[in-house]
Parts: C-alpha cells; sequence; structure tokens
C-alpha cells in the first residue's frame, strides 16, 4: 500500500533522512519510532506529500507522490504534529470543509460526518468554536478530519501527544481500531504506546532505519538473552542457591522488594531455554510458595537505548 | 473548481464571522467619511466623488493589506497549510479562492460607501457618468491591490511581515509618478506607465481609457501567477 523508495531529505546541508526504504502492506500499523528530530515527521511529511524529498519516491496505493500528486493525496488522512485546525469554526462546519476540499458530495459528507464524529467521542461538542475546545478534543477533531474521507492510508504524527491518560486510552483504542481497516504509519516517542498498537515498529536515528521488526522480536533479537521474573516466598539463603544451580541460568539478579515476606529474582538464560516448567517444579519440591513467575521480554525502553547508543558508539 | 468555491465559502465565512474584518472596514470608513465631509464642506464644492475617491485609494493601500494579511499567513502559521497542500488541491484553487474572498469583502466594503453618492444625489445634482467610472476604477484598482495583499501574505508566517511587504509594494505602485516627475526620456514614460495614481486620476475624470483596464487587470493576474509560485516553491524550502 506504501512503498518508500530510498528517500533522502537534506535541508540546506544538514542531512534529514538518508536512503530511507521501506514497504507497509494493506492493513498493517506500522510505528514510527526515534528520539526528537530523528526525522520522523520530516519521513511523514514526505509520505504525505507535503515536502517533496531530495531524492527517491514514494508510491501510495499505486500512485507516485510526486508525478502522481494528485491522485496520490486522495488515498491519503493525515493529522500533522501541531494539529492544523482554523479556530473560529464549529466542529461540524470544520469537517464539512474538510470533506469538501477532498472532493465528497455534500449528502456523503452529511451522513459520513456524524459517523466520524461518534467515533472520535465529539457528540456533545457538535456546534462548539474549535478555539474553545481542550487539547484533547482538538486532537479528537484532528484524526476525525484525517479517516473522514476514509483514505487507504492513515498517517498520523504524534496521535496521542499532550492529552490526558483517560483520553490516551481511549485515543490508542481509536486508532488501534482504525487499524483494521486501514493502513496506518503512526509515530510516538511514547515507547509502550507503539508496541501496544503497532504491527511493526521502525526504529529510527539520525535520518536512518535502525532497526525494523515486530515490536517482541526486537528485544529477543537484539539481547540476544531472555529473562524471567520469579516471586517466591520463602528464605533468601534457601533460595539463591537452589536457582544457581539451574542449568542453563546465566545470571540472577536480587531484585528489592519493600515490604513485602516474598523475594523477586530476574533469570537470565539463553534464546530457545525453557526454564519456566523447571522453576516451578522445583519451587514446589521446596515448598515455596509461587506468587509470580512471567518471561520478560526486553522493554522498548532498553531496545531504544541499546540501538541508539550502539549506533553512536560504532559511529 | 469545487474546491475553490469550498475554499472562498469557508473564508468569507470567516470574514464575517471575526471582528478584525469590522474592524478594519470600520476604520476605512470612519477615515473615509471625515475626508468626504471635508470635501463636500469646502466652499464651493462640487457633486462629485473625486476627491473621495482620492482618499479612497490612498487609503487603500493600508486597507488591502490589512484584508489580505491573514489569508496565507494564518494558515501557515496555524499548521492549517499542510493540510490544504497534501489534500487533493491545486495551488492555484488555494490562491484563487482566497483571493476572490478578499474581493467580496473589498466590495462590501465599497459597497457601503454608495451612501456617500446617495448623500450627493440627494443634496445636489452629481455627474452620473464619472460617478460610474470612479467606481469602476476604484475596484479595479481595489482587485489589484488585494493580490499584491496575497502575494504579500504568502510570503511570511507572521501577519504584520505580510501587511509591511504588500504596503511597501503598493506605496510603490501608488507614487512612482512622483520618481518619473524627476527623470526624463523613456524612463519617465516608462515608470509612469506603472503608476496607478495616475490610471486612476483618468477614471475619475470619467474617462474609461481600454489600457488602463488591461494594466489592472495585468497587475492582478500577475500577483496572483507569483503567489501562486510562491505557494510552489514554500514546498521546496
Amino acid at each position: 500500500m506504501i512503498e518508500v523508495k530510498n528517500i533522502s531529505k537534506y535541508y540546506g546541508e544538514f542531512p534529514a533522512v538518508t536512503g530511507l526504504s521501506f514497504n507497509v502492506p494493506k492493513g498493517e500499523i506500522l510505528g514510527f519510532l526515534g528520539p526528537n528530530g530523528a526525522g520522523k515527521s520530516t519521513t511523514m511529511k514526505i509520505i504525505t506529500g507535503f515536502m517533496p524529498p531530495t531524492s527517491g519516491t514514494v508510491v501510495i496505493a499505486g500512485c507516485d507522490i510526486l508525478e502522481n500528486s494528485l491522485e496520490a493525496r486522495k488515498h491519503i488522512g493525515y493529522l500533522p504534529e501541531t494539529v492544523p485546525l482554523y479556530q473560529d469554526m464549529e466542529v461540524s462546519e470544520y469537517l464539512s470543509f474538510m470533506g469538501r476540499i477532498r472532493g465528497m458530495k455534500k449528502n456523503a459528507i452529511n451522513s459520513r460526518k456524524f459517523d466520524v464524529i461518534e467515533l472520535c467521542n465529539l457528540q456533545d461538542y457538535y456546534n462548539t468554536i474549535i478555539g474553545k475546545l481542550s487539547k484533547g478534543y482538538k486532537q479528537r477533531i484532528g484524526i476525525a478530519q484525517a479517516i473522514l474521507h476514509e483514505p487507504d492510508v492513515l498517517i498520523l504524527d504524534e496521535p496521542t501527544i499532550g492529552i490526558d491518560p483517560i483520553q490516551v486510552v481511549e485515543t490508542r483504542q481509536l486508532i488501534k481500531s482504525l487499524g483494521e481497516e486501514h493502513t496506518l504509519i503512526l509515530s510516538s516517542h511514547i515507547l509502550p504506546e507503539v508496541s501496544m498498537i503497532c504491527d511493526r515498529v521502525i526504529i529510527i536515528n539520525e535520518g536512518q532505519i535502525a532497526a525494523i521488526d515486530e515490536p517482541e522480536n526486537l528485544g529477543n533479537n537484539l539481547s540476544g538473552v531472555q529473562r524471567v521474573e520469579i516471586e517466591v516466598k520463602g528464605v533468601n539463603k534457601d533460595i539463591l542457591p537452589v536457582l544457581e544451580s539451574i542449568d542453563g541460568v546465566q545470571n540472577i539478579e536480587r531484585i528489592p522488594v519493600t515490604g513485602g515476606a516474598y523475594h523477586r529474582y530476574h533469570i537470565t538464560v539463553g534464546i530457545g531455554t525453557e526454564i519456566r516448567s523447571k522453576l516451578a517444579s522445583i519451587v514446589l519440591d521446596n515448598n515455596w510458595e509461587l506468587l509470580k513467575l512471567q518471561s520478560l521480554g526486553m522493554s522498548l525502553e532498553e531496545i531504544f537505548l541499546k540501538i541508539t547508543i550502539e549506533e553512536k558508539q560504532t559511529n | 473548481m469545487y474546491n475553490l468555491i469550498a475554499i472562498t465559502t469557508r473564508e468569507i465565512k470567516a470574514y464575517f464571522t471575526t471582528p478584525s474584518a469590522y474592524i478594519v472596514a470600520a476604520m476605512f470608513l470612519v477615515l473615509n467619511g471625515v475626508f468626504f465631509v471635508f470635501d463636500i464642506t469646502q466652499p464651493f464644492a462640487e457633486a462629485s466623488v473625486r476627491g473621495v475617491a482620492d482618499w479612497s485609494s490612498f487609503f487603500l493601500i493600508f486597507l488591502a493589506p490589512l484584508i489580505t494579511m491573514k489569508l496565507l499567513s494564518e494558515e501557515q502559521k496555524l499548521g492549517t497549510m499542510e493540510l490544504l497542500l497534501t489534500s487533493p488541491v491545486k495551488e492555484w484553487e488555494i490562491v484563487v479562492g482566497k483571493y476572490l474572498a478578499s474581493l467580496v469583502m473589498l466590495l462590501s466594503i465599497q459597497f457601503a460607501t454608495l451612501y456617500y453618492v446617495l448623500m450627493m444625489y440627494v443634496f445636489g445634482e452629481p455627474d452620473t457618468g464619472p460617478v460610474l467610472s470612479t467606481y469602476l476604477g476604484l475596484i479595479l484598482h481595489g482587485a489589484a491591490a488585494l493580490s499584491i495583499g496575497v502575494l504579500g501574505s504568502s510570503l511570511s508566517s507572521n501577519q504584520i511581515v505580510a501587511a509591511v511587504v504588500s504596503t511597501s509594494i503598493l506605496v510603490i505602485f501608488s507614487f512612482i509618478d512622483k520618481v518619473a516627475a524627476i527623470v526624463d526620456g523613456a524612463p519617465a514614460i516608462f515608470l509612469s506607465s506603472l503608476s496607478m495614481n495616475n490610471r486612476l486620476a483618468d477614471f475619475s475624470r470619467g474617462i474609461i481609457d481600454t489600457s488602463h483596464i488591461v494594466f489592472f487587470i495585468s497587475i492582478t493576474a500577475i500577483f496572483l501567477f507569483l503567489t501562486i509560485r510562491s505557494l510552489e516553491t514554500r514546498r521546496w524550502r
């Protein structure tokens, strides 16, 4: 659905994006992850046709964004980083206008407008002046305008920034549900968000792809190890040697727990070693009480830091 | 075309629902009115719109940029330009659409000045021909001035900068005949032919010269074209 072919963008001498290539198949939610200034927004502006790349091209639903720009733009719904709203318009007026400049007919706008308003939970603010609404609602109007014309491709630049936690949860659910019908690219620097919503993640650092994979795989492949967390009630002096004696254990870290009569350990083993069933039976054999036993993926924060820092070191 | 109408209607609505346009219109009408009173209360005053038309075209140097300054610069500031340019809308549709809205605004302000004409018909016997030709001149001049204003607005996301740039261009076009007066030969002819004031003077004398009409329409077309170009190059910056 979206093909990005070797795009580069220079602001004067400064390379914002260099040699980026990737494909997004229909129906996928792709996350863009990267520190500030990594080139996320620049890439999105190029994909939407707002800015031409210095070299390379983007093809959207079979239309080249440079050569067949108008046709390609018809397939795109876009929410830029700063939500683009006319502050002195009413919500419904604004949506009608957006529908019209996307070439929708009057009847289509009128019926679709209500769907979108319901979807984005804006029913109570139908006739409110946009300038008077809070940040969270403005963000929703931004999403509403992006999906109004039922585009094949949705590009959302930091859609959950600046809204309160409750609304963030709602917005994420909304985005996730949108991903069922649309091909979606979203950027964020909130890592759990990306791993929660996205099918695939691209980590961008200094204008280049640092990693591209599914969120779960990113961690395991990078670290070469996997970790298991276990919480047990018992005496630490007895527990630790027993755990250490298990085959394949590379490292055990005791995690301090405040105010509990139990102990928590992080056990590191090589990839492919399944240790959890063995752990469970050992706990039972020793008559300890098992409170928790789970596999720990590498958190996206760790992956992210690892990738971005490793890059710097190799440079 | 459909897009153009959408943009024009939105912009006209924005003019008539926000206070700034009313404030600008009121200021213009008050100044115009004051000078109309001065003009009409002079000893041996004549029942013609020539005096008020001179002032009106002078105030237009400031009025036109005030009307147009927000058109494109505000879009750049709010980020809505990003939305317009990523929608299936052509650049010329954006520029012409917005220009037409400003023209509607200016025409409605100029319409209010017909009140002076009405007063003259009530208290005197003005010559209808020159009144009509003067208004034709004012409308053409206004149309050209607005196109310069739209160009200024495309150049900056700061409305003040936009207004100052277009006012400066308008001042040059209005008063270049003063420069033409101190040089001679071909440059003098060239410079005075660029002057908007010279051409307006003919209109208020009742002369409708085709070359004047072509001049104002060409200025409008050239500056709108430059604005479209300026918008296109924004993508490349």
